[in-house]
């Protein structure tokens, strides 16, 4: 402890907690597995916006991977929900929808980064660090 | 139907797939037009498509073929419901990136799957579709495009 406050490891960088969102399980262990940060900490994921909103408020994650095209709730409206709860939240939107229009409207409602599915490890990896920055 | 560039789309977009997500290209056989109800395989991810265009994709594989491609992706759950995400997740990959020619204005629904041992898909009187086979690693899948 160091001020009262927990010092994370990593050389003292402060560990960002990290919630993945998408419909398919495959996806979400696929992220989970391949990001290669150790200041980031799998607080939960969530398989759709409404799950998401809920997880949000019981885990405050400070870096989500957002899918767009989910049940329930999709993840544009979810995004702008996420960010209205907490405007410093980063948000890195992984989907398959390649069409700029969607990225540019993401981008609006509050993501920070937009990442293309299929995508390699290597492109999470280089899109999250973006964010991160 | 389906023009020529829209089919193109959709070829690359299946080649793409294999290319990045299962690390290993996939060849694609002559696309070829029916009608009727195609043949499919143990597993069909279906995307329904609305907005500018309205109709069906559907990606039908064998779970042989998901069972290797779960393996590329490094995954070691071979259960029934993860064929069905990962069938499911193909197709809206596939029809996701289509937007990049389409638009925005081209919906795509969440997949639903259809599975079973001859599982039929249902298809509208007199509607035609465009079928594109796929080999990947002798294991044979098709995509399917219906759209008006």
């Amino acid at each position: 402890m160091r001020n009262g406050k927990a010092v994370a490891k990593n050389g003292g960088k402060r560990t960002l907690k990290l919630m993945i969102v998408d419909d398919s399980n495959i996806m979400r262990r696929r992220i989970e597995r391949s990001q290669r940060f150790e200041q980031l900490e799998l607080v939960g994921t969530a398989g759709n916006g409404l799950e998401a909103l809920e997880l949000f408020k019981k885990t405050d994650p400070d870096v989500v991977t957002m899918d767009i095209t989910m049940p329930q709730m999709d993840g544009i409206e979810c995004i702008a929900r996420l960010v209205a709860m907490k405007p410093a939240v980063r948000i890195l939107v992984v989907s398959a929808l390649a069409d700029k229009a969607t990225a540019v409207e993401a981008m609006e409602r509050g993501a920070n980064g937009f990442l293309n599915k299929p995508f390699t490890d290597r492109q999470l990896n280089e899109a999250i660090a973006e964010l991160m920055r | 139907m389906l023009y020529e560039q829209e089919l193109k789309t959709f070829v690359e977009g299946t080649t793409n797939f294999f290319e990045v997500a299962a690390q290993q290209p996939a060849s694609i056989g002559s696309p070829y037009l029916m009608e009727g109800s195609p043949a499919v395989h143990e597993y069909t991810g279906v995307i329904n498509i609305s907005g500018k265009r309205e109709g069906v994709v559907y990606f039908t594989a064998s779970k042989a073929m998901l069972t290797v491609l779960l393996m590329k992706m490094q995954e070691n759950d071979f259960s029934h419901e993860t064929m069905k995400d990962l069938v499911g997740e193909v197709a809206n990959t596939i029809s996701g990136n289509a937007r990049r020619d389409f638009g925005r204005d081209f919906v795509i629904s969440v997949p639903s799957v259809l599975s079973g041992e001859k599982p039929q898909i249902p298809q509208k009187p007199g509607v035609r579709s465009f079928i594109i086979p796929i080999n990947w690693r002798s294991h044979s899948a098709k995509l399917i495009v219906s759209l008006t």
